[in-house]
């Protein structure tokens, strides 16, 4: 087995008595495509911050590699057009890297040519390129991709699906993508880990498709994925608590 | 030939406005500008206290900028109240605390106008030596933390994930505004402060491509500010804290006309 890169293990997390975590186990290794999913307000982000050591689970614990390198990619930046900042600025942040090294990381992602771009005028998709090669230039181990699919569009989906795998394959670090859009962000993943406050199922994106829980979680969307089974291990109360089985009105 | 206390209000105008330009690039940029504008307000407190206690001045508004900031974190905390309702609150109470307890200073001379509007033409040469000397290390201070600032500026998130001290971060900006805001006292005033802030940040805007640019441009916009001021107030005798303000005003106003040009002349 390759290189554990981060490890949650019976981690539960509250906030003012809501239980946003309950004993949810969670590794991504070296090399390892994993899709975090769930609807919104299941968890995820918690997760992912107690994953990355911003917050201090209530029980539970938390292992990283030694030294480990996130690079974080986010949904979108907090900045406007008040400040001025080229691309090449950008991948010089938080230190000074040389031009050579920060033109590959473009040419990498594909966009060499936004290297003079100011980057409140790129594209939700071309500022998801730029902020990946920033991740790949600081050599990160771990790359954390929030909601990878919300600033493009179909098309622009499946191609940055298709840059993320390569980027795997020649850096062999660990991706994590973490969205509620399971249509995309299913499909280039090794293992999909499935989270409403709990993990409801984990498995490969075959596998978990085919979960009833899976097909509970995410209703409609599911059943036009094609992915509808009709059978429960256990039933979603509206707080997102397992409600015991067999009450007789579900589904 | 000039005289000797034009020189001096020139040479701590132009301090200030070397570390205001760059420092308000910030405040533009991270919305902070009445951040600038409570921490202001509420140095009178500083100056009150420190006259009571006979402390140096520019050190009395530093302790309570520091105060502050530290308050202003702590409230915080809760989650019921908006940063900005907080900052109001600390803003106008220090501001009226100050003036209770100037009050009571009964035998000291308070020059209180010198206060809220600056006196830069009584600079004396120890003020320099604070405004230059302090200036610089402000200045270096902000240089050095200037590329993990802009990452938090850009996404706090992401620069935490990356192992940033973000907060770290926040405090050290606030604690330098704070200290901003006690040496530029004496040049504009405790309520034209923020100008000086964010007036030449927001004409250098429209001639730079890179952060780095903006501030130069903000240092030097500010730095002619105040030489037009100076020398304006000179000439037509107004009060000179208020009349580098209408300088800066207008240095703003001739950056977004001449970017208004520029855009039409591209698209035609």
């Amino acid at each position: 087995m390759s290189e554990r890169l981060a490890e949650a293990r019976q981690v539960s997390v509250s906030f003012a008595g809501r239980e946003a975590l309950k004993a949810v186990d969670f590794s991504i290794r070296r090399g390892e495509i994993v899709s975090l999913i769930g609807p919104n307000g299941s968890g995820k982000s918690t997760l992912v911050r107690v994953l990355l050591g911003l917050l201090r689970p209530d029980r539970g614990s938390v292992a990283r590699a030694p030294d480990l390198k996130v690079g974080y990619v986010p949904q979108r930046l907090a900045l406007d057009a008040s400040l001025p900042l080229p691309v090449a600025g950008l991948l010089s942040l938080p230190t000074r890297r040389p031009e050579a090294e920060r033109r590959q990381a473009l040419a990498e992602v594909g966009v060499p040519h936004l290297w003079d771009a100011q980057i409140h005028e790129l594209s939700g998709g071309e500022l998801q390129r730029v902020m990946l090669a920033r991740a790949i230039l600081r050599g990160s181990d771990l790359l954390v991709l929030d909601e990878p699919a919300s600033a493009v569009d179909v098309a622009g989906q499946a191609a940055l699906f298709d840059l993320i795998g390569r980027v795997r394959d020649r850096r062999g670090c660990g991706v994590l993508l973490v969205s509620h859009n399971l249509h995309v962000v299913m499909a280039g993943a090794d293992r999909v880990v499935c989270l409403n406050h709990h993990v409801c199922c984990t498995g490969s994106p075959e596998a978990v498709g085919l979960d009833p829980s899976f097909a509970e979680l995410f209703g409609g969307s599911a059943r036009a994925l094609g992915l509808y089974h009709h059978h429960h291990d256990h039933d979603h109360a509206l707080s997102g608590e397992t409600a015991p089985p067999a009450t007789g009105t579900g589904g | 030939m000039l005289d000797d206390f034009l020189l001096r209000a020139l040479a701590a105008g132009i301090g200030v406005a070397l570390l205001a330009g760059p420092l308000g690039c910030f405040v533009v940029w991270r919305r902070m500008a009445y951040l600038g504008d409570s921490l202001a307000h509420s140095a009178l407190l500083g100056i009150a206290i420190g006259l009571l206690l006979d402390l140096e001045a520019t050190l009395a508004i530093v302790f309570a900028g520091l105060a502050f900031a530290v308050l202003l974190v702590g409230l915080q905390q809760q989650r019921q109240l908006a940063t900005d309702t907080l900052l109001g609150l600390l803003a106008h109470s220090g501001l009226a605390i100050g003036l209770v307890v100037l009050s009571f200073a009964e035998g000291v001379r308070v020059d209180l106008m010198g206060y809220l509007f600056g006196d830069v033409l009584a600079v004396r040469s120890r003020d320099l030596l604070w405004i230059w000397g302090g200036g610089a290390l402000l200045v270096g201070v902000l240089a050095a933390l200037w590329r993990p600032l802009l990452l938090a500026t850009l996404q706090e998130d992401m620069a935490r994930a990356e192992g940033q001290p973000v907060l770290a971060l926040r405090f050290a900006l606030t604690l330098l505004l704070a200290l901003t805001v006690a040496l530029a006292m004496k040049v504009v005033g405790i309520l034209l402060i923020t100008s000086l802030l964010i007036v030449p940040a927001a004409a250098a805007r429209p001639l730079a491509r890179t952060p780095v640019a903006m501030a130069l441009i903000a240092a030097a916009a500010g730095s002619l500010s105040v030489a037009g001021g100076i020398g304006g107030s000179y000439l037509a005798d107004t009060p000179t804290g208020p009349s580098i303000v209408v300088a800066a005003l207008l240095l703003f106003l001739l950056s977004q006309a001449a970017s208004a040009l520029a855009r039409r002349a591209r698209a035609a």
